[in-house]
């Protein structure tokens, strides 16, 4: 009777076992991996209260946000990717470089002319060529490079700001001026990165394609600005120990110089307003000013990042639709103080701060200057090839590792060597 | 009382055996027949399997997948998708005009790669070893507090190389700590790791900071084994103390500067990581090494290509200079020993 009893008790237990875990296996919550870089916390802190809001509403899905630096998104991701290990979501500013690895998730969003309505033309930046229909994403923010200037040390040097139109030249001119007159160490200084280069170079004069559309990165009005630049950094108005301070292609921008007013001006953009609102402050005051005009055009760059899917399924589909509706983006775009990839969205800049607001109005007036071979150079899949080529080469010139003559030679061999890697040939 | 005790020790030492035993029977179940089968005189590698294994997994699997990668081309990972066989990213590397101008060969980085290397390591190295022999012959002499400067001496090879970068970042750039402390005496401020002439000699002297105590621990060694009584003599003949050194120390310490080489050799043409945090390889390409190349091409192309099959061929031939490096070390240590049996 013991013995019968015994096996009784490990057949209900043995069962009852089993039924909690098919039960736990069916109820289990869909994890969502989003892998994210955000700008300090002006940024992860708003996405981070907006996906415990989705969890707490969605109990059926479990999104995780992986937090990680922007190194991680440029380098590492690329590499899981290929590997097949990629997040489901991830917030990426290569938005054409790796469009082989975005899935369509058009099958499962709510609303998929809401995506094409509002984020319309950004679409275009994700597909592959010859795709017109896929939804990938959506443009988490619009970026526009452009400059920002010390306003405080132009007031004391007593430097009028230069209004729209002013050139490169004489932007450049002020800035020394202004340096002289109050001592400041750098006159200009600029990212370090091709794409910030590139609006300036279009408005010299660089076309970055041939007439079949294909890339031609070298042509007189890249030269004449990356000439300018090369002299720049000869002469003092650039400090070589920006550009100088890592090699290739690395990023690396001038934020801790220009926090501490050792910078007459700073070619950058958009996104830096959010960040200089908080890590200024009142310590001076700071403009955006519109970009400075070539004899072609006054355009910065248009750029931005994206929250992309390299997963397709229902719950990837209610978590871009959360992120995307327009309470959400204008929650988060409202905090972080930004310019919205949103076509139809009314903002309400959480900021008393004078400088952000006016930064903001630069940018968002800048919108509509930008030329259209920056949109089309923004939009073409392998930008970066040509951005990385402009900024390793013109790196080396700036220090002396070659002229500028065979900068120029290496970064056209450069775009061609790559290119044939990539598409063989 | 001591008998109960022990007999109580006893009762619970036999329990915790029983599992021991039972493993081993199961064990003993397996071996017999297998020894049976291949004979006791092949047991040994039976027993080497399991090392082999892991051995071969993470060692020889990934060589050989290296050695993959670097005949084949496109930018897939997956071996599947990507054209092999081709000799095309060896014949890329090595297409130079002129071997001795890196901008006469495609792959120019690499080569500036291997320029910068060798520079580094030639003068990395000479200089670790003066400084390891006089260290340690400092602190193989009877000073105060000799206990503490070996530790002192030996800490930085302790710290993980992006803490060594970190913290000389720090000091040497240009509003860093030794600027300050120039300014306070009035000079100029130096562009220690953003001036391509400083750069190179900044990297070089962190290194040796960072690595020395290891290779002094070496040298140290080898002085303490040199027998006293030599010194003894040389003293009674009167010998001045620089001849003792060259014609004693130096000699006797050979071997062990050997290897002090060689090692400071393979770990110089290895560096990375440390230069890396401390320069990122600038200013332009000043301060980066074959390694950095590697890495670049492979994983941090920033968006470009990455190029797995370069980084791999370029990872090839490293490992032969390394390869190369340690069959000497192999050699001169056999060579040593030998020596050492004769006498």
């Amino acid at each position: 009777m013991n013995f019968k009893f015994i096996l009784k008790a490990i057949s209900v237990a043995l069962v009852s076992f089993s039924l909690t875990l098919i039960s736990a296996v069916s109820f289990a919550a869909t994890d969502v991996r989003i892998m994210w870089y955000g700008d300090g916390d002006k940024e992860n802190v708003p996405i981070a209260a907006q996906i415990d809001e989705f969890n707490a509403a969605n109990p059926d899905i479990n999104v995780i946000l992986d937090i990680v630096p922007y190194d991680a998104i440029m380098n590492t991701l690329p590499i899981q990717l290929a590997a097949g290990e990629g997040p489901d979501i991830a917030r990426v500013t290569d938005l054409g470089g790796l469009n082989k690895y975005y899935a369509d998730i058009t099958p499962y969003v709510a609303d998929p002319s809401y995506y094409e309505k509002s984020f319309g033309p950004f679409l275009n930046w994700y597909r592959k060529p010859g795709d017109t229909t896929s939804i990938h994403g959506f443009h988490s923010t619009m970026t526009v490079t452009g400059p920002y200037v010390n306003k405080t040390l132009f007031e004391q040097a007593g430097v009028d700001l230069l209004g729209p139109g002013a050139t490169w030249e004489e932007w450049a001119a002020a800035s020394i001026e202004v340096a002289e007159k109050t001592g400041t160490p750098i006159p200009m200084a600029w990212d370090r990165s091709g794409h910030r280069v590139s609006g300036p170079a279009i408005s010299m004069g660089a076309k970055y394609f041939d007439s079949n559309g294909d890339p031609k990165l070298v042509d007189d009005g890249l030269k004449a600005m990356t000439q300018m630049l090369y002299d720049w950094h000869q002469a003092g108005t650039m400090s070589k120990d920006l550009w100088g301070s890592v090699s290739g292609s690395k990023y690396h921008a001038p934020n801790d110089w220009w926090n501490a007013a050792e910078v007459v001006f700073m070619m950058s953009g958009s996104w830096q307003i959010g960040r200089f609102a908080n890590e200024v402050g009142d310590d001076f005051d700071w403009w955006a000013v519109p970009a400075p005009c070539g004899p072609a055009a006054c355009t910065g760059m248009p750029g931005g990042n994206a929250l992309l899917a390299f997963n397709a399924n229902p719950a990837v589909g209610k978590v871009m639709d959360y992120l995307s509706s327009k309470e959400q983006l204008s929650s988060f775009i409202g905090q972080v103080l930004a310019i919205p990839g949103h076509l139809d969205l009314q903002v309400d800049y959480q900021t008393d701060d004078p400088n952000a607001k006016h930064a903001l109005n630069t940018f968002a007036g800048a919108v509509p200057t930008i030329d259209q071979v920056a949109f089309d150079l923004q939009a073409h899949v392998d930008n970066r090839i040509m951005f990385n080529a402009i900024i390793s080469r013109l790196g080396q010139a700036i220090v002396g590792e070659m002229t500028m003559e065979e900068a120029w030679e290496r970064m056209d061999e450069d775009v061609e060597k790559q290119l044939k890697e990539k598409y063989g040939g | 009382m001591e008998n109960i005790r022990n007999q109580i020790k006893n009762f619970f030492l036999r329990i915790l055996n029983i599992p021991f035993a039972f493993l081993m029977h199961a064990i003993d179940l397996i071996m017999w027949p297998v020894q049976k089968i291949i004979g006791v005189k092949n047991m040994p590698y039976i027993f080497l399997l399991p090392n082999l294994i892991f051995f071969g997994l993470f060692v020889i699997i990934p060589l050989g997948a290296n050695f993959f990668f670097s005949l084949s081309s496109g930018d897939e990972l997956l071996f599947t998708e990507r054209e092999l066989p081709t000799t095309k990213q060896y014949d890329q590397l090595f297409d130079c005009e002129s071997y001795l101008n890196p901008n006469t060969c495609t792959e120019d980085f690499f080569w500036r790669g291997v320029y910068n290397t060798i520079f580094f390591v030639v003068f990395q190295v000479g200089l670790m070893i003066f400084f390891s022999v006089l260290t340690a012959v400092i602190l193989n002499k009877k000073i105060i507090g000799r206990g503490f400067f070996r530790s002192v001496f030996f800490f930085p090879v302790l710290l993980s190389p992006v803490v060594v970068g970190l913290i000389w970042q720090w000091i040497l750039l240009k509003n860093g700590a030794f600027n300050a402390i120039i300014e306070s005496y009035g000079g100029d401020k130096v562009s220690f790791l953003t001036d391509p002439s400083w750069a190179m000699a900044s990297v070089i002297f962190v290194s040796i900071w960072a690595h020395m105590g290891f290779y002094t621990l070496i040298v140290l060694a080898g002085l303490q084994a040199i027998p006293p009584n030599l010194y003894e003599a040389a003293e009674m003949d009167g010998t001045s103390r620089e001849r003792i050194f060259f014609r004693i120390t130096l000699p006797l310490l050979m071997p062990n500067l050997l290897v002090v080489f060689i090692l400071a050799s393979i770990k110089g043409v290895q560096t990375f990581d440390e230069i890396y945090v401390l320069t990122g390889g600038g200013p332009g390409t000043s301060t980066s090494l074959i390694v950095q190349y590697i890495f670049t091409t492979g994983f941090a192309s920033s968006g470009s290509v990455q190029n797995f099959g370069l980084a791999a061929a370029a990872s090839m031939v490293l490992g032969v200079v390394l390869l190369f490096l340690t069959l000497m070390q192999l050699y001169f240590s056999r060579n040593k020993e030998s020596k050492h049996q004769e006498i």
